[in-house]
């Protein structure tokens, strides 16, 4: 105690200039450490995800939809084609070029291709299919209806031959279609849960006023807080692909670099996601309104976005909701950079809707957060 | 060090704070006295600059609440009346906190060892008893070597050992050189504490003098105390039966 008034030894270090990135910083370790500390945050960002990850990981693939892309050239009134069509499980695909389809058939979009032709000097048909390695199950299935055809008594006369190959692909994993999903879904519990909660009970314990008898500024509280919160949920998005990558074999096209591309869509993610967290924690009244508000936004998303189904088995009537939702273009760029290893410019789109979700927000944020 | 002019504060319609002037002069302790709901909390808060006012002219250390609020707050602690600290984090780290936020290079257990909590550097402030709270609060008040120190009601709640500590603690903090303006309901606190005093009521300030000064002006008006007055009293008592070291 004495020392400070005989020796200005102490006083002496006093730093002339206030910082504010020190005190930054200073909020977003403290902040940092009260997360990792808090179990609800680690629940919602890293254990959920990892069950959901592990249930699908070994369940499989849902129902089963063979897309059959057909040939450009090939003959398309023929009774193969009418019975493929009437198996109700076969879904044909027409009208792309030969270039997109040998692409979709390399991921495993369309699941083979077939070709059929008369063949010359004769009645009977000669069908050609494809195969792909990036769809080898629902190939097999593929393979066994076109062998009850070719024994199917009605068509016998008219099917002359089947010519089968396969092309090699990247296996599409169910993996590959779930994690995307769920670290989607984490980025935005944690984001939205987790900002409303923290700013709130900041506020309402009144820590927030303690801080504002410091000479800290209010940006630097919200950049701490959202330096620490985005340290957090990108150190679980790197969990959560790391273990889906060595355990469950999802699929990082150019390994380290599409691992980064992911680790920055999900910061444009989570940055949009706080966003929602800012305006909850300034509209709920007290901690137990927060998360009836906080599923308001997360639960469409988290059915709608594509977390676990491809937004195209929807109903189209639902189809414009989920196409309006943020979530939807963050998992739908993360798919298409990790599984078919494009680059962040390629799904400028996707990132461009993000943006406007989060300019729309912050400015709905500005207006309705609360300090005291 | 602090002069407050015709401070008036309004909370919509209610007048909380009603032309209140008053000075603190360097390295005293100024105690504010006052019943319930008199206004003093506000009155802090407002020097503090954390709430605004809504008249009247306040300098502290010959800065204008209005123009260098931040420069205010770069050399004045705060005890608030009611505070919280971050949720998860022990003492060591809530200090290291409160340096970054102050920009002052310490380190953490020298402060705690100003307010003897050492012993608890590794614990929540949440496990900490009422009177740890407090003194953790006031070494929280010290990180920026502030030249006035704001205690709101800092010994509310605590035993009549740990309130002792905490009056050793603020001389010990003012004889370094410090002014400390204090808040209390305990008056026997204030008497043997504080160098001046300010009593507020109903937003106005009724007198400001030494406590001496105080008392004897009441005797002089003729003034008694219906009770023969013992040469002990029960605090006392109780400091004589459960000594005089405080627990924790
Ligand atoms: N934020 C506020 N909004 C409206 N009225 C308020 C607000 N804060 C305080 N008041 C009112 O202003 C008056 C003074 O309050 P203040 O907290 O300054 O009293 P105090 O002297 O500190 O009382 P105590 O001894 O109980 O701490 C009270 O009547 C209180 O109800
Ligand atoms: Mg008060």
């Amino acid at each position: 105690m004495n020392d400070r008034n005989s020796g200005s030894a102490l006083a002496g270090e006093r730093p002339k200039a206030y910082s504010n990135t020190t005190a930054t910083l200073a909020l977003a370790k403290a902040s940092f450490r009260s997360i990792m500390r808090s179990p609800s945050a680690v629940v919602f960002t890293l254990a959920f995800p990892l069950i959901f990850i592990l249930v699908f990981g070994f369940l499989g693939g849902g129902g089963t939809r063979i897309d059959v892309g057909i040939t450009p050239g090939s003959d398309i009134n023929n009774p193969v084609i009418s019975m493929l069509g009437k198996t109700g499980m076969i879904r044909l695909v027409k009208d792309k070029s030969k270039a997109e389809f040998d692409k979709l058939l390399e991921k495993g979009n369309v699941d083979a291709m077939v070709d059929i032709h008369k063949k010359v000097n004769t009645s009977a048909y000669s069908v050609n299919v494809v195969y792909t390695s990036a769809s080898r199950d629902k190939g097999g299935i593929l393979k066994s209806v076109l062998n009850n055809l070719f024994y199917d008594k009605t068509l016998k006369p008219t099917v002359a031959e089947i010519k089968e190959r396969t092309v090699t692909g990247r296996e599409y994993k169910t993996i590959d279609f779930i994690l995307p999903g769920q670290l989607g879904f984490s980025l935005l519990s944690t984001g939205v849960f987790g900002t409303a909660f923290v700013f709130l009970s900041l506020r309402q314990t009144l820590v927030i006023k303690r801080f504002f008898a410091t000479p800290v500024k209010r940006s630097s509280i919200v950049i701490g807080e959202g330096i620490a919160r985005i340290g957090f949920a990108l150190i679980g998005a790197l969990f959560i692909i790391l273990i889906g990558h060595f355990f469950f074999g999802f699929t990082l096209v150019h390994g380290v670099v599409t691992v980064i591309n992911m680790l920055l869509l999900a910061t444009m993610g989570i940055i949009v996601f706080m966003g929602f967290g800012f305006i909850i924690s300034g509209i709920a009244k007290s901690e137990s309104m927060v998360p009836p508000i906080s599923n308001i936004v997360t639960l469409p998303q988290f059915l709608l976005s594509g977390t676990f189904f491809s937004i195209e088995a929807f109903p189209t009537w639902l189809q414009p909701i989920s196409r309006a939702l943020p979530l939807t273009y963050l998992n739908d760029a993360m798919r298409k950079v990790a599984f078919e290893g494009m680059g962040l410019w390629d799904v400028k789109f996707q990132i461009m809707i993000l943006l406007i979700w989060g300019i729309v927000i912050y400015a709905v944020a500005v207006k309705v957060f609360k300090w005291e | 060090m602090i002069s407050v002019k015709n401070l008036v504060k309004k909370y919509d319609d209610f007048i909380a704070v009603q032309d209140l002037s008053f000075e603190v002069y360097e390295n005293e302790i100024f105690g504010l006295l006052g019943p319930n709901g008199a206004g003093k909390t506000t009155t802090l808060e407002i020097i503090e600059t954390l709430r605004e006012k809504t008249s009247g002219e306040i300098i502290v250390d010959g800065l204008s609440v209005d123009k260098h609020p931040n420069a205010i707050k770069q050399l004045i602690g705060v005890q608030l009346q009611a505070a919280g600290y971050y949720p998860n984090l022990n003492l060591i780290e809530l200090i290291e906190l409160f340096a970054g936020l102050y920009g002052a290079k310490i380190k953490p257990m020298d402060m705690l060892e100003k307010v003897n909590l050492q012993d608890k550097a590794k614990a929540k402030y949440k496990a900490l008893s009422g009177g740890q709270k407090q003194r953790f609060s006031i070494a929280t008040t010290l990180i920026n070597q502030p030249k006035i120190i704001f205690l709101d009601e800092p010994t509310t709640g605590l035993d009549p050992q740990a309130r002792r500590n905490l009056w050793d603690l603020i001389i010990e903090i003012r004889n370094a050189g410090t002014t400390v303006v204090i808040t209390t309901h305990y008056m026997d606190e204030a008497e043997q504490l504080c160098d001046r005093v300010a009593f507020v009521e109903r937003g106005r300030i009724i007198a400001v003098d030494t406590p001496d000064n105080l008392i004897d002006q009441l005797i002089n008006s003729g003034f008694e105390r219906k009770k023969e007055v013992k040469k002990a009293n029960l605090e006392d008592v109780f400091i004589s039966m459960t000594g005089k070291e405080w627990r924790e």
